[in-house]
Formats: C-alpha cells, sequence, structure tokens
C-alpha cells in the first residue's frame, strides 16, 4: 500500500500573530514556521502504517513557496521516503485557496496512484477544514474525517472519529481518504541521524502549471482586521469577593 | 431574491439546534429551503416547517439518510442543486465534514465557520485561531458555507408555516458503511448551547479530579468542557474539547479551573460573556481575557466555590 501525506508550512502554533497595518494579511516575515501540527500527526501515521508492514511507501507532498521544502524535510526526517514539492509564490493563507490545492493533490493522486491519502483535518492559519474532503469529491473516493483511530481491514479502513456528540466508526473502502484529529497518536521528533539521512532523500519539483491546474483564487481576502480585543478584568481576593461580583455586577447568576 | 439550501442535522428524532442558527444565516442572504434527509424523520421534518424564517422544507425518506454518511448527503445536494444559489449549514463536525464535499463537487469555493454576512457575496470569519478577523468575497456564483453557530441567534422554533415538499433519494455510495456510534451520555446541557459552561485544564491533574468541576457545573445548571491539555492527557472525552480545533462556545458565563489560556483555547471562548478563571498561575495567560480572576489552588477554591453556591441558593 502506497500512502500520500499533503503536509503545509504554517506559522508555528506558538507564535502570536501579527496582523499587518493595512489591514492586507498577517506578518509572515521573520516569523516561526513549522508543519501544520494536524498533519505532523497524519505523517506520523503513515509512518507507523509502514513500520507495522501495512504500507510499502510514505510520499510527503506539499504545496508552497521554495522554503517549504523544509517542511518536506521535517516529513522524511520522521521516515517519510522521498516527496513532491509544488512550487507557488501565492502565500498558502490566503491566495492558494482549498479547492485549488484539492485539485492540485487530485492531480497528483492520479500520478502517484496512492491507495490512501492521509492529512490533517484542518491547517493552523487558514483554518478552514476543506481540503481533505473537497480532494474525496473531486476523486469519487470515500472520506473518513477527524479520525482518532485507523484500523486496517480487509478491502479498507475501519476509521473511529470525532464527532461532537462523541465518537464515529466508518468503514470506508480503499483508496480513501483520511483527516486525522489531535488524539490519533502522538507525533515523533526527527533523530539527528534520520535529519541526516532525510538530506539525501528525492525531492521532485513540480509546478502547478505541469499539473494543469488553475489556482486562481476564488476568494477575495478584501480586509483582514484585528478582532476586537477583549479587556483583562480584576482580581479578586477570594470566594465571597468572586460570588459578590458575579451577582451584583455582572448579573450572571 | 436568492434561493438558499440549508443541510438539516438531525437524529431522525429531533433537529439539531446547529441548523437553527444555520437558517438565521441564511434567511439573511435569501429564501431558505431546508433540506431534512434521513430515515423515518417525519417528526424532524413537520418541526423543520414550524422553524421560523423557513419557506419550504425538502423531506427525503431513505435509508441510505438514516445517519450522517457525507457522500450520500452530498450526492443529494448536488442532485438538488440547479435551484439553488447557495448551499449553508452549521459549522458542527457534521458541517464540517459534509459542506466541503457539495462545494468540490459543485466547483464552489467553500467559506468556512462565517461570523458575519456582510453582503450577498461578503462574509466575516475568523483566521490564525481567532488572531485575525477577515473579510471574505466569492467570486463564484453560487454560495457554500458553514455557519459558526455562536455568532447568530437560534431562529425561532415555532412561528413558521413552510410547505413540505418529498423528493426521491439518491442512489447510495457503496464505499463508505456507517458501523456505529459511541455517544457520550450526559444530564447536563450541551457545550455549545449551554448558558454557563465550566471548564477545566490540566491544573485538574487526573480525570478523577474533574468531579469537583463536575459539581460546580450542577450547581450552576452548566455544561462541562475542557481545553485541549486536559483532552490529550484522557482527564475527558474529545467532545469536552473546547479550542480552535474543538467546540466553539460563547456561554453567558465561563468558568476556566486550572487552564493556562493558550491561543488555541482562547479561540473557542473568548466570546463568552464573562469569563471568570481561576488559576495557580498568577503570570497564566486566560487572566488577560478574563473578567474576573480568583489566583490559588483550585482544589481549595472550586469546593468552596461549590459549597457557597449552594449554600445562597439554600438561603434564598
Amino acid at each position: 500500500m502506497k500512502i500520500l501525506v499533503p503536509v503545509k508550512r504554517v506559522v508555528d502554533y506558538n507564535v502570536t500573530v501579527r496582523v499587518k497595518a493595512d489591514g492586507s494579511g498577517v506578518e509572515t516575515a521573520n516569523v516561526k514556521m513549522s508543519m501544520n501540527p494536524f498533519d505532523e500527526i497524519a505523517n506520523e501515521e503513515a509512518i507507523r502504517l509502514k513500520e507495522k508492514g501495512a504500507a510499502s511507501e510514505v510520499v510527503a507532498v506539499t504545496i508552497g513557496e521554495a522554503k517549504a521544502q523544509e517542511t518536506l524535510r521535517t516529513a522524511m526526517a520522521m521516515g517519510a521516503d522521498r516527496a513532491l514539492h509544488v512550487e507557488t509564490q501565492a502565500r498558502t493563507d490566503t491566495e492558494l485557496q482549498p479547492l485549488a490545492v484539492a485539485k492540485l493533490l487530485q492531480a497528483l493522486v492520479e500520478r502517484e496512484q496512492p491507495d490512501l491519502v492521509i492529512m490533517g483535518k484542518q491547517a493552523i492559519d487558514d483554518d478552514s477544514n476543506q481540503t481533505g474532503q473537497m480532494l474525496a469529491a473531486l476523486l469519487g473516493w470515500p472520506q473518513a474525517t477527524f479520525a482518532s483511530k485507523i484500523e486496517l481491514v480487509e478491502g479498507g479502513l475501519e476509521v473511529t472519529r470525532e464527532v461532537d456528540a462523541g465518537l464515529e466508526k466508518l468503514w470506508v473502502k480503499l483508496p480513501a481518504i483520511v483527516t486525522v484529529d489531535l488524539r490519533l497518536n502522538e507525533p515523533r521528533y526527527a533523530s539527528l541521524p534520520n535529519i541526516m539521512k532525510a538530506k539525501k532523500k528525492p525531492i521532485d519539483k513540480l509546478t502547478p502549471e505541469e499539473l494543469g491546474v488553475d489556482t486562481a483564487p476564488r476568494l477575495t481576502y478584501v480586509k483582514v482586521e484585528e478582532p476586537p480585543k477583549r479587556q483583562a478584568g480584576v482580581k479578586v481576593a477570594d470566594v465571597p469577593a468572586l460570588l459578590d461580583k458575579l451577582k451584583s455586577e455582572a448579573g450572571v447568576i | 431574491m436568492a434561493e438558499i439550501l440549508v443541510v438539516a442535522e438531525h437524529d431522525n428524532a429531533k433537529l439539531d439546534k446547529a441548523t437553527l442558527h444555520g437558517v438565521t444565516a441564511a434567511a439573511a442572504l435569501g429564501t431558505v429551503t431546508l433540506l431534512v434527509a434521513g430515515e423515518g424523520a417525519a417528526a424532524v421534518a413537520e418541526a423543520a416547517a414550524k422553524v421560523a424564517g423557513v419557506a419550504k422544507v425538502v423531506h427525503v425518506d431513505d435509508a441510505a439518510y438514516a445517519e450522517p454518511v457525507a457522500e450520500n448527503l452530498a450526492s443529494l445536494v448536488v442532485a438538488m442543486a440547479d435551484g439553488y444559489d447557495g448551499f449553508v449549514v452549521g459549522a458542527s463536525t457534521f458541517g464540517k465534514n459534509l459542506m466541503p464535499r457539495v462545494a468540490a463537487l459543485l466547483d464552489l469555493a467553500q467559506i468556512s465557520d462565517i461570523v458575519e454576512v456582510v453582503g450577498p457575496k461578503s462574509f466575516k470569519r475568523y483566521i490564525y485561531a481567532g488572531n485575525a478577523l477577515a473579510t471574505v468575497e466569492t467570486r463564484d456564483a453560487k454560495l457554500a458555507l458553514t455557519v459558526r453557530t455562536t455568532a447568530f441567534p437560534a431562529a425561532a422554533t415555532e412561528g413558521g408555516s413552510a410547505s413540505v415538499e418529498t423528493v426521491q433519494a439518491v442512489a447510495p455510495s457503496d464505499l463508505v458503511k456507517f458501523l456505529g456510534r459511541e455517544v457520550s451520555a450526559s444530564e447536563r446541557p450541551e457545550l455549545t448551547s449551554a448558558r454557563v459552561v465550566v471548564s477545566g485544564g490540566r491544573g485538574m491533574g487526573s480525570g478523577e479530579n474533574f468531579v469537583i468541576v463536575e459539581a460546580l457545573a450542577d450547581q450552576l445548571g452548566a455544561a462541562v468542557g475542557a481545553s485541549r491539555a486536559a483532552v490529550d492527557a484522557g482527564y475527558v472525552p474529545n467532545d469536552y474539547q473546547v479550542g480552535q480545533t474543538g467546540k466553539i462556545v460563547a456561554p453567558e458565563l465561563y468558568v476556566a479551573v486550572g487552564i493556562s489560556g493558550a491561543i488555541q483555547h482562547l479561540a473557542g471562548m473568548k466570546d463568552s460573556k464573562v469569563i471568570v478563571a481561576i488559576n495557580k498561575d498568577e503570570e497564566a495567560p486566560i487572566f488577560q481575557v478574563a473578567d474576573y480572576g480568583l489566583v490559588g489552588d483550585l482544589f481549595t477554591i472550586v469546593p468552596q466555590l461549590t459549597e457557597a453556591l449552594k449554600a445562597s441558593k439554600a438561603a434564598s
């Protein structure tokens, strides 16, 4: 079984982002970037399937500027075998949008013929939560989103999904798309020898034009602004003081 | 007037509240049709017809829709798509799973988790865990939207008198089978619509210790939530998680117990009307958004608060 793992380079989750004064977007220059945390979990799951002997090859793919290669090196240092890089200058938080990403991935799936695509349920920059479902739709494949457990069964997968009411279990026939949630696994740290080894693993470069995909944005980001800030309130001394505030000042109890 | 199709979320017995918030957002865009696809869900279709602001209900009764399988629902919506200018669903896990599949099949860009309708093609939504608010406009001919339920009031469940039309099911997919669900049983109010929420974080130290959060929640008639750290540590199930990638809540009162206040958690609760934080670390970022902060040991403070509420109830 061959597994494709799309990974995205995003502003690191520990960075407090700054909105640009001109309202055009979020400042990404000189900001720490890293692999989208959900994609790390997806990559980890693919590598574990390979280590168990269930998968033969794990191919990482990213779409983005030249520096996005760093994210592919991370994926390969974790254990992916090789990588594909679709290079674009478009900003991947606002200009390159989920439908275009899904179309690029569709073209790559048609080239690579994987049996399974495992990807993050959401990127923590645009918070769209769309690409996996869109890719499944374009390919006519089944989708198992928000996965917290993946089991290989005859002809398919049994996937436990995190939903608002608790958990759901689906069977999907392969080939399929799985998008992962936080509790699926805990991604490993790449060891130094593996980081060194990953430098020698191959990255194939492609362009949207070569894949025949129009990536022009359908959505215009008219304005990006600082959200209304909540003011810090007061510290109260003890429980009676808190109750008094909640009753007489806030009126919520 | 634009024709908007809202896909109802339900369990074949009851309309989910997320749908009522979706109807409100859709009504700002045009005439609302509510699609109730289920099996033996006639009661849901009847209830849907009474929702204020709904002009028409389309009811499809078929085993293919007994469970919310995105593949089957997406095929149905696509088969009906010609008559509509927009497709709307609540941004619950049901809606997040379904709408992108519909959008891609119709070659539409989706706008996720909208918090405001600015114009017929223009919407506000948060990006970067709520740290930036974007105004986004689509160039597509039709809309595909998910709606943040806390940002729009629920449509009234009485007052409407929509017509009910039935349509044929579309052949179901044989690539997917629903196997079952595990629902966390609780007598407490539902997290996303509760008037009061009490959440515990890593500071709780264990799942057993959540009893003190639950005792406080019982006194306040509150739902119980948690930070990602508490869910990851296995203290409570996943459906308790409040935050960027969990549930978004905006209750009248949010009590954060032993929660440090990572931006990912704040993204899920900072629109609460009143926030109370109880934490032993006075530098914890949660205090920067809290209206009332109490620094100290939660294992002392929370039981005290529970007892004081009990006493004040007994006295009144």
